[in-house]
């Protein structure tokens, strides 16, 4: 990934706020995981998983792990008071019927339209979508976690994709390690960027057009 | 077919289900819930040019992968394949032939397949490559594509417990697609942890009646080593157990 886990955590927690109380929650694979640490017990989330729970808790103490019960990662999960288990029909038909408030994903690239591309590089990573055509096409808000550029120093975030695409339009939010963009009206806003980073940093290594707020805040 | 109301069989006699370029179903999510035996036994009697329809391929040590590592399978259906990079070579060498369906549609596949329904309509990847070449229909003014149902000569499931009439309690999250693929098989297998007398079940307790089951055999158990246990053991990232 090349973020270092102190820049991961930071993107986990800003990621964090957008989750409220009540909420149906799906955490993806990488940084999104991260974002569990962070959300508030009192806010009473329901974390959604693919392979079929609503309820999960966090990860079980070392010792009782129970290779039934995981993630949909394969990792050991516990689950909440309240939580259900059901079949993988029933796990995609709450996704989609809408029933996700937040799903939380990572991304090989971003349009500034929101058009997403994150399960297939041709010719080199052809790993399969898994479940992330349905979360990010039919989650009510899509924010994604990513690196700013690739391992090249490419910009993510570009005027249009040039993978193939996972969804159209779909992202709300984008937060990397040096700032938060939100997509609205096929338009990519700047009003927040990440410390240290400025808004001249982000400029640069953006590929996309952004429009930029006279108020920009700065998340620590 | 049944056998009355004992549906125990013996693994010899399951593996009389088997055959070569037979089209199967298994169970499982990254192998948790996947039935460790009957892959097992697919193995042992040589079955191979398996048209195989699971969830991924789990890993190249575990569940449905094991048959990936073997190179008991010719052709595959399935959401992902990322966790088993066998499969992903496999693949760019064209010795397997992949079909990747989004996780939601491919259950919502099965399911059809398993209530006898002809397809669905679905307009999960309408707009990207999953759209392209597909027939499409509008309904009240929204596309959908027709996604047509699945179904396969034989269909292998993991449950917890069943009684003899092959009514079956999965165990948390290694429910998944279990119940799914249980419905869609010509021939459906239960590999079960605890076979108990017929009436002993709860009947509002059944996740999976008894009449989509033709037959079940003991489990051994899961006879690997998950990922996480490998990571906390070793610190190492893979280290593929011998079997």
């Amino acid at each position: 990934m090349g973020l270092g886990i102190e820049t991961r955590h930071r993107i986990a927690r800003r990621a964090a706020l957008e989750i409220k109380k009540g909420m149906i929650v799906n955490l993806g694979i990488g940084i999104p995981t991260l974002v569990a640490d962070y959300i508030e017990q009192d806010l009473h989330i329901m974390l959604h998983t693919e392979n079929g729970i609503l309820g999960m808790g966090g990860s079980p103490q070392p010792g009782t792990e129970d290779g039934n019960l995981s993630n949909a990662g394969g990792y050991p999960v516990s689950i909440q008071p309240g939580a259900s288990y059901f079949d993988s029909a029933t796990a995609f038909g709450i996704i989609r019927k809408g029933l996700l408030d937040v799903t939380i994903l990572g991304a090989l690239e971003v349009s500034e339209r929101g058009d997403i591309a994150n399960w297939i590089v041709p010719g080199k990573r052809v790993p399969g979508m898994g479940g992330a055509i349905d979360l990010a096409q039919k989650a009510k808000k899509v924010i994604i976690l990513m690196n700013h550029t690739d391992k090249y120093g490419n910009p993510k975030i570009v005027s249009n994709c040039s993978l193939p695409l996972t969804v159209r339009e779909g992202a709300d939010m984008i937060i990397t390690e040096k700032a938060v963009f939100h997509c609205e009206e096929g338009k990519l806003y700047l009003r927040e960027i990440m410390s240290p980073y400025t808004v001249e940093d982000v400029i640069q290594t953006t590929g996309a057009s952004i429009v930029v707020d006279e108020q920009i805040s700065v998340f620590q | 077919m049944t056998n009355g109301v004992d549906k125990q069989i013996s693994l010899e006699s399951a593996s009389a289900y088997f055959h070569n370029g037979m089209s199967l179903m298994i169970g499982g999510f990254g192998g948790v819930g996947a039935p460790p035996t009957l892959v097992n036994l697919i193995l042992e009697k040589d079955i191979k040019d398996i048209f195989l329809i699971s969830n991924d391929t789990g890993f190249p040590w575990i569940g449905p992968g094991k048959l990936i590592t073997e190179k008991r399978v010719k052709k595959l259906i399935a959401s992902h394949i990322g966790s088993n990079p066998e499969a992903g070579k496999q693949m760019q060498e064209g010795s397997l032939k992949v079909e990747f369906v989004p996780q939601g549609t491919l259950a919502e596949k099965i399911r059809a397949g398993g209530m006898g329904l002809g397809g669905i309509l679905v307009d999960v990847g309408l707009g990207t490559v999953v759209g392209a070449n597909k027939d499409k229909v509008t309904v009240g003014n929204k596309e959908y594509m027709i996604e047509p149902a699945l179904t396969a000569d034989v269909a292998l499931v993991y449950a917890k417990k069943a009684d003899r009439y092959g009514n079956l309690i999965y165990d948390k999250s290694a429910r998944n697609t279990n119940p799914l693929v249980a419905t869609a098989g010509q021939i459906t297998i239960a590999e079960v942890e605890e076979i108990v007398p017929v009436g002993s079940l709860d009947p509002e307790e059944i996740v999976t009646p008894g009449v989509f089951v033709d037959y079940i055999i003991q489990s051994k158990g899961v006879d690997w080593k998950w990922v996480w246990e490998l990571k906390q053991g070793t610190g190492s990232q893979e280290g593929q157990p011998s079997k």
